[in-house]
C-alpha cells in the first residue's frame, strides 16, 4: 500500500525525522492560509499523488506571494497529473502541502527497501540526491553506499555513521545525520514498510538535516496489525476497477486490453494472460479468485470484470483441485444467468470431474462456450472478443 | 527415493485442529501420507481424526519422532509456528500459509541460521500448494489424483498452474519423482537453487521443470546452479510475459521492481544458461516430454 509524501512525512517525523514546517489544503483557500500559518517568505505548494517524478511535470511550484500560491493551488487542484511513473492516464490530484522554503546547501538520496536476494533490509545513500536511483546507478554507480541490517540486532548507529562519512558529511553534522537514518530505520521496522524513500535529504545553509521529499510503501500482508496505515489508504488514486475489486477480496490488476479473465491461483492468472497475448488477444485484467471457486466468488468476480467496459468476452480458467468441476460449473451457469451477461464467456475446466463440469457448460443454453485445454481457451477467448468487436461495429 | 518426503516420512499437522487443518490432514491421510499426529496449543493430550494432538512441536517429535511438518497456522502466528519446527528438530517444514508478512518472515530466515547447516531446517513456502510424492506421500492441499508417479521433478511457485503442469505430463505419459511448491512470497524457504540441488543428488529423477514468474532473483540463481552444476536436463516456464511493470500479480512476491526480474528477462537468463524454455504454459508438458525423449535416444 502506498501514501502521500505529506502522510510520509508525518510518520517519519514521529520517529525523529525532520520535516519542514508544511500544512495540507484542499483549496486554493486553504492553501494560502496555510502559507501565511507557516511563515516566511519563500514556499513550496506540491501535488500529492501516489507517484513520483512531480517536479518534472509541473507539480511541485515555488511561490512567493499569496497570489502565486493561489494561482499554483488553482492550477493543481483537479488536475490529473501525468509524470514519468504514473501512466498515461496520469493521478488525480485533491490534496495539496504547502511547505515553507528550504535553503538546500547538499542534496542526498536515502532509501530503505526489502532486498529479496539478501533477505534483509538494505540502506541506500548516495551524494548524488534529487536524482532518482536508476539515474544515479546508471550515472554514477560508485557513489551508492549499502549497508545490510542484521535483524537479529537492527540497524546499529556506527552503520548510519559509515554512511554519513562515505558521503562526506561534516563531522559536526553526522550526529543529527545518524540519528536521521536511524529514525527512518525504525519506522520501516515498526511500522511494517516495504520502502522509505527521503530523496532528497537535505542539508541545508543553516546546518540541519531535513527530509525534503518522503515516500513510504507498506506491506498489505502486514496491515492486519497496522490499522493506523490502513486509514492512510487514499481510495482516489487507485485504479476504481481494483478498489472496487479488493474491497471484495478479489486480487484484480487492470489492464489495457478487452478479455476480462477470472482465474483460481496467481501463478494460473498470470499463465492465462500470456496464452491469451501467444493467442493474439489482449486481457483486460488479471484477476485471482483464490483456491476455492465458490458460487459467490464467482459471481462476484464476473461483478467485477464487467464492471471494466472493454470488456467483449470473458475467459474463466479454473483448476479444480479440491473443489470439483461440476460445482464450479454450476456457480459459473449460475452467475451468467442471474447477472444476465450479454458478452461471450469461454469456460475452460479442469482437475476433478471435469467432464461433468464441461457438459453443464455446454448444455446449459446460455452464451457459454466450453474449452478444453489452457490454448484452446485463450484461443477461443480471442475469437469471441473479435466476434464481439465485429458485431459492435 | 524422491526428495524430502516418502512413505516413511513421519509427518506432523501443525495447526491440526482448525477448519482449514482438519480438512488437509484428511485428505493427506486418505492419501496414504504417514501422518503421525498434530500440533494445536491447548489441546495437546487429545486426539483428531484418529492421530494424538500436541501443545507443542517439540512434544510431538519426541513422541512420536515426526520429521517433517506442514503448516495451516493462520498469518499473525505462522512465522512462530515455522522456528518453532525448526527448533524442535524438524527436518522438513512446508508452510500453506498465505499472507505472513514479509518482516515476519526475514526473522524465520534469520533464526534458521542459528543451527548448524546440518541440523537445519528445510523450509518450503510460505504461500504455496506443499509437496507431494505422488504414491507415496502428500504433503500439501493439491488434488493427489492428477499427479502421477513417475521420473520429472517440479519446482514451482505457483499452485494451480503446478497443477496444470501435472495434468499435462500425465497426459504425455509422463509422472512426476516429487513437486515441490516453494510459493509466491517476496521472502521465501528453499529457492529453485536448493531443490534443483536435491533433485541432482536423487536417482529417481531424470528431469526438472522449473515454473518460475515474475520478481525476484531467484530463478537467475537457479539457472546459474543449472549451468555450472547439474548433469539432468533443466526445463523452465516463467509466468508473467503479459504483465505490466510495478505492478504485483496477485502472489505478494510478483513484482517487477528492478533489472532481471521481468519475465523476458528470466527467460534469457535461463536459456543463456542451457535451460529448455516452454514458450507458453500449454507447452510446459511437451517440452519436457521432448527433452526426455533425447535422454532416451
Amino acid at each position: 500500500m502506498d501514501i502521500h509524501e505529506y502522510q510520509a512525512k508525518e510518520l517519519l517525523s514521529k520517529f525523529g525525522v525532520p520535516i519542514p514546517r508544511g500544512g495540507l489544503a484542499y483549496s486554493p483557500e486553504q492553501a494560502t492560509y496555510r502559507a501565511n500559518e507557516i511563515g516566511g517568505s519563500v514556499w513550496v505548494v506540491k501535488a500529492q499523488i501516489h507517484a513520483g517524478a512531480r517536479g518534472k511535470a509541473g507539480g511541485v511550484k515555488i511561490c512567493r506571494s499569496d497570489e502565486e500560491i493561489w494561482e499554483a493551488a488553482d492550477t493543481l487542484l483537479g488536475k490529473k497529473l501525468v509524470t514519468t511513473q504514473t501512466g498515461p492516464q496520469g493521478k488525480l490530484v485533491s490534496r495539496l502541502y504547502i511547505e515553507e522554503g528550504t535553503n538546500i546547501d547538499k542534496e542526498i538520496y536515502l532509501s530503505l527497501v526489502m532486498d529479496r536476494a539478501k533477505e534483509r533490509i538494505v540502506v541506500c545513500a548516495s551524494a548524488a540526491g534529487g536524482m532518482d536511483i536508476e539515474e544515479i546507478t546508471e550515472s554514477d554507480p560508485d557513489s551508492v553506499l549499502n549497508v545490510v541490517v542484521d535483524p537479529a540486532v537492527g540497524m546499529q548507529g556506527f552503520q548510519a555513521r559509515e554512511i554519513a562519512f562515505g558521503l562526506g558529511i561534516e563531522p559536526e553534522l553526522v550526529n543529527k545525520f545518524e540519528r536521521t537514518i536511524l529514525g527512518c530505520y525504525r519506522a520501516f521496522r515498526d511500522l511494517d514498510a516495504t520502502m522509505v524513500e527521503v530523496n532528497p535529504l537535505v542539508i541545508t545553509q543553516e546546518g540541519a538535516v531535513v527530509a525534503l521529499d518522503a515516500k513510504m510503501s507498506f506491506d498489505d500482508n502486514a496491515l492486519f496489525r497496522r490499522p493506523q496505515i490502513s486509514e492512510l489508504r487514499d481510495k482516489s488514486q487507485e485504479d476504481p476497477r481494483e478498489t472496487y475489486a479488493s474491497d471484495r477480496g478479489l486480487s484484480y490488476v487492470g489492464l489495457e486490453g478487452d478479455i476480462g479473465c477470472i482465474v483460481n491461483g496467481a501463478g494460473l492468472a498470470m499463465a492465462t494472460l500470456d496464452m491469451i497475448k501467444v493467442a493474439g488477444g489482449e486481457p483486460a485484467n488479471f484477476l485471482d479468485i483464490g483456491g476455492g471457486a465458490s458460487p459467490e466468488r464467482v459471481q462476484k468476480s464476473f461483478r467485477a470484470v464487467l464492471r471494466d467496459s472493454n470488456v467483449k468476452a470473458v475467459l474463466v480458467n479454473v483448476f479444480a483441485g479440491i473443489n470439483r468441476c461440476d460445482w464450479v460449473a454450476k456457480g459459473v451457469v449460475l452467475a451468467v444467468q442471474e447477472l444476465d451477461i450479454k458478452v461471450p464467456v469461454v469456460v475452460r475446466l479442469a482437475g476433478t470431474n471435469v467432464e461433468e463440469g464441461r457438459k453443464i457448460i455446454a448444455e446449459s443454453g446460455l452464451t457459454l462456450r466450453a474449452a478444453e485445454s489452457l490454448r484452446d481457451a485463450a484461443e477461443k477467448a480471442v475469437a469471441a472478443a473479435k466476434d464481439s468487436n465485429a458485431e459492435a461495429a | 527415493m524422491a526428495i524430502f518426503v516418502n512413505e516413511n516420512t513421519k509427518i506432523l499437522i501443525q495447526g491440526f485442529t482448525g477448519r482449514i487443518g482438519t480438512f488437509h490432514a484428511q485428505e493427506m491421510i486418505d492419501y496414504g501420507t504417514n501422518v503421525v499426529g498434530g500440533v494445536t496449543p491447548g489441546k495437546g493430550g487429545t486426539e483428531h481424526l484418529g492421530r494424538p494432538v500436541f501443545n507443542t512441536v517439540k512434544g510431538a517429535v519426541a513422541e512420536t519422532g515426526a520429521e517433517a511438518s506442514i503448516v495451516f497456522v493462520p498469518p499473525p502466528f505462522a512465522a512462530d509456528a515455522i522456528m518453532e519446527a525448526a527448533d524442535a528438530g524438524i527436518k522438513y517444514c512446508t508452510c500453506i500459509t498465505d499472507g505472513i508478512p514479509a518482516q515476519d518472515m526475514i526473522r524465520v530466515k534469520r533464526y534458521m541460521r542459528r543451527y548448524k547447516k546440518a541440523n537445519r531446517m528445510q523450509l518450503a513456502g510460505p504461500n504455496c500448494a506443499g509437496t507431494i510424492s505422488p504414491g507415496r506421500a502428500m504433503l500439501g492441499i493439491m488434488p493427489g489424483h492428477i499427479y502421477e508417479r513417475g521420473r520429472i521433478g517440479i519446482i514451482g511457485r505457483s499452485g494451480t498452474l503446478g497443477y496444470e503442469a501435472a495434468e499435462q505430463l500425465k497426459a504425455l505419459g509422463l509422472g512426476i519423482s516429487t513437486s515441490v511448491g516453494i510459493g509466491g512470497d517476496p521472502i521465501n524457504g528453499t529457492s529453485f537453487r536448493d531443490i534443483l540441488e536435491e533433485f541432482e543428488k536423487d536417482d529417481e529423477t531424470d528431469a526438472v521443470l522449473m515454473i518460475g514468474e515474475i520478481g525476484g532473483p531467484q530463478e537467475a540463481e537457479g539457472a546459474e546452479y543449472a549451468r555450472d552444476h547439474m548433469s539432468k536436463p533443466v526445463i523452465a516456464y516463467i509466468a508473467g510475459l503479459s504483465a505490466p511493470k510495478g505492478r504485483r500479480m496477485g502472489h505478494a512476491g510478483a513484482i517487477v521492481t528492478s533489472f532481471g526480474e521481468s519475465a523476458a528477462e528470466k527467460v534469457e537468463i535461463l536459456k543463456a544458461a542451457g535451460v529448455a524454455i516452454s514458450p507458453t504454459p500449454s507447452d510446459m508438458g511437451s517440452t519436457v516430454a521432448a527433452v526426455v525423449a533425447k535422454l532416451a535416444a
